[in-house]
């Protein structure tokens, strides 16, 4: 495929991510990234996450400031509803991985964006997080994602966009694959 | 049978390893360009294709296609497929008529460099060659990703070469991991017999067996695809990775998909992701991998459209998208969906425990540019995308075996001169003919 990247503007700096590529090729320990949030409990099922420092490219590094997000339950759960639930973080993390994965590969494939956006829905039957049946899962039953394009490529061309962001994309492996989950409490 | 070596081993200025179609080929161009060597194979001619392959095998590439240097396909059904008997045979028939200079059952089992020159151990001899040229197959070993470990003992875990027939296979369910052609063609037969068969499905390469009018190799070749070299795409290292296409080597069934076999009972799940307990988890990423199958099909089908228009091909066929169930299989349990065995067809890799040349990479491949290996005066043939796409083909080594037979030639050449002058010296002109050629 050829570089046709100047020729559009999505705002990705695609040179910067191809040299990326190539550095860490022959460089697998500066690869290595370690992502972190801190969390506090509030009261109720009101917890304060903050995120601000990480490790790759071999050293410590932050990002320009820390952040912080409210998680808690609405009000028919009968919290106070100071954020969105967890299980909708989650569908924040995978909107927010695919539509920068379609925005990197529309650059490097030089196809212009216009306009971008998802509707995510995932359903779930909450008798398992109640306990009420133990054959029904506590998580997802699936994840529909449905996005509105605009942009200025053919109807393959902005699947195939799609289809390349999902197959890069870390939330949706994180989502649709099993990983190792360990909890440790620090008496 | 090639002539039978009667030399005595010791200084040779080349030494082929492996009489596979790769060795045989380079061995012919050696042989016109006047180069004095030998072709050692741990077996039979032709061994991979004697001790290898499955018994229903044929080659998914036409007759019309399999051709060596110096040799075409003669035979009365150019648009059939060839078994592997018949192949043998033709392999066989090649080194004879070439009084290729093998030696059978003798295994290279060792390579070292020493004073500029490789000493080369078998189990029969040892050789010291100026230039050595790997053509020891690039399928020598089956990948088997390392969830194989945690499946339990009960489970019968098989490869491809371990298989030959579904009587090898318990009674029972089966699950089949990987989707490419020997994925494919496998849990067709599997379910054939009778067999239960669970499909899981990680990236693959769809496409159809003919298309307006023609065999799908043709076209493959007619565009350039074939031939696009190592050195002019984007990404070679991609192109080396990607899997077989799901192709069969049959007119029977215009197309070898995931339809297909879900067609005839197949269960498809997504790839195979971890085992757990006796639990079985697979990816949730199936639709996306359809997906880019389907989608890469058709920018294929639509690339050879411009061809097959200029050509004034007929009209082309249809293809369905592939059927995603709506709630693919996730997790699977060993005892109580009754998986009696795995197969794993999950590509194929090569075997360099025997070479003692430090040219592996971190990840075991060789380190070569288009087959000139990173180490003065040795070469390698027959790996996927060396030179070419299509060089892990039979029809593909031609171009390949050519472009090494000439750069070694030049390599002898350039490193005599050295020699005559009383130092041994890679000398910098081969490298400088490395980019050249
Ligand atoms: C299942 C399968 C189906 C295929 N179908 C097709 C097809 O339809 N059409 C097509 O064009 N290609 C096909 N290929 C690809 C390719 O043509 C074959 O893999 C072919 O065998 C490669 O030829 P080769 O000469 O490179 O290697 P091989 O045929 O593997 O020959 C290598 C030789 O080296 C010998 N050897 C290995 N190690 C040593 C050692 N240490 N010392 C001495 N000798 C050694 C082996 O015994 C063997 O004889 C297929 C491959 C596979 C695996």
């Amino acid at each position: 495929m050829t570089n046709t990247a100047s020729a559009v503007d999505n705002g990705v700096n695609v040179e910067a991510l191809l040299d990326a590529r190539e550095v860490l090729t022959d460089a697998p320990d500066a690869a290595r990234f370690v992502w972190r949030a801190e969390s506090e409990w509030k009261g109720g099922t009101h917890a304060e996450s903050r995120v601000e420092k990480f490790f790759g490219l071999g050293e410590e590094q932050r990002h320009v400031r820390e952040f912080s997000y409210d998680t808690d339950h609405p009000e028919i759960f009968a919290s106070e509803d100071k954020g969105s639930t967890p299980v909708e973080f989650v569908l924040v993390g995978l909107a927010g991985c695919l539509t920068a994965g379609i925005a990197a590969v529309a650059s490097n494939r030089g196809i212009q964006l216009n306009s971008v956006a998802a509707m995510i829905e995932a359903d779930m039957n909450i008798q398992g997080i109640l306990g009420i049946d133990a054959d029904v899962r506590n998580g997802f039953n699936s994840i529909t994602v449905n996005y509105q394009i605009d942009a200025d490529a053919s109807e393959e061309d902005i699947a195939a966009l799609v289809a390349q962001s999902q197959k890069r994309s870390a939330v949706f492996d994180i989502i649709a694959n099993p990983t190792n989950v360990n909890v440790w409490v620090n008496l | 049978m090639g002539q039978s070596v009667t030399r005595s081993a010791g200084a040779i200025d080349v030494v082929v390893i492996g009489a596979g179609h790769a060795g045989l080929a380079v061995s012919y161009l050696l042989g016109k360009r006047g180069v004095d060597h030998v072709v050692l194979e741990r077996g039979e001619i032709a061994n991979s294709w004697r001790y290898e392959r499955r018994d229903s095998l044929r080659l998914l590439t036409p007759n019309w296609q399999t051709r060596l240097p110096g040799r075409a396909y003669d035979g009365d059904d150019p648009d059939g497929f060839m078994t592997v008997p018949e192949l043998i045979r033709f392999i066989d028939d090649y080194a004879a008529a070439n009084g290729a200079p093998v030696r059978t059952d003798t295994t290279v089992t060792s390579i070292r460099r020493e004073n500029g020159r490789y000493r080369v151990t078998s189990n029969r001899d040892c050789w010291t060659a100026r230039a050595v040229v790997l053509a020891t197959g690039a399928f020598n070993l089956a990948s088997v990703p390392p969830v194989a470990r945690d499946l339990p003992a009960g489970v019968r875990q098989l490869t491809p070469f371990d298989y030959r027939s579904p009587e090898c296979v318990p009674r029972g369910g089966v699950l089949v991991v990987g989707a490419s052609a020997s994925g494919l063609q496998l849990a067709e037969e599997l379910l054939q017999a009778g067999r239960q068969v669970t499909l899981a499905a990680g990236e693959h390469v769809r496409m159809p067996r003919r298309y307006r009018g023609r065999d799908i190799f043709y076209w493959l070749s007619r565009t350039g695809i074939h031939d696009e070299r190592y050195d002019e795409i984007d990404d070679v290292q991609r192109g080396r990775r990607l899997p077989a296409p799901q192709l069969i080597g049959s007119h029977r069934l215009p197309i070898l998909d995931l339809n297909h076999v879900s067609g005839l009972g197949a269960r498809i799940a997504g790839r195979l992701m971890s085992v757990q307990g006796g639990r079985l988890l697979f990816s949730g990423s199936l639709r996306n991998v359809c997906s880019l199958a389907d989608l890469k099909m058709q920018r294929l089908l639509k690339k050879i459209d411009g061809t097959a228009d200029a050509e004034g091909a007929p009209a082309a066929g249809q293809y369905e998208p592939t059927r995603v169930d709506e709630t693919p299989t996730l997790t699977m349990d060993v005892q109580r969906d009754d998986i009696q065995s795995v197969i794993w067809a999950t590509g194929y890799r090569p075997d360099y425990r025997w070479l003692d040349v430090p040219v592996l990479d971190r990840k075991g491949r060789l380190r070569h540019d288009g087959g000139i290996v990173d180490s003065p005066g040795l070469y390698a043939l027959g790996l996927p995308f060396m030179r070419r796409r299509k060089s892990s083909f039979i029809f593909g080594i031609e171009d390949d075996a050519r472009d090494i037979a000439d750069h070694l030639v030049g390599y002898l050449h350039s490193s005599s001169r050295g020699k005559a002058n009383g130092i041994y010296t890679d000398d910098p002109t081969a490298r400088s003919y490395r980019r050249s050629a």
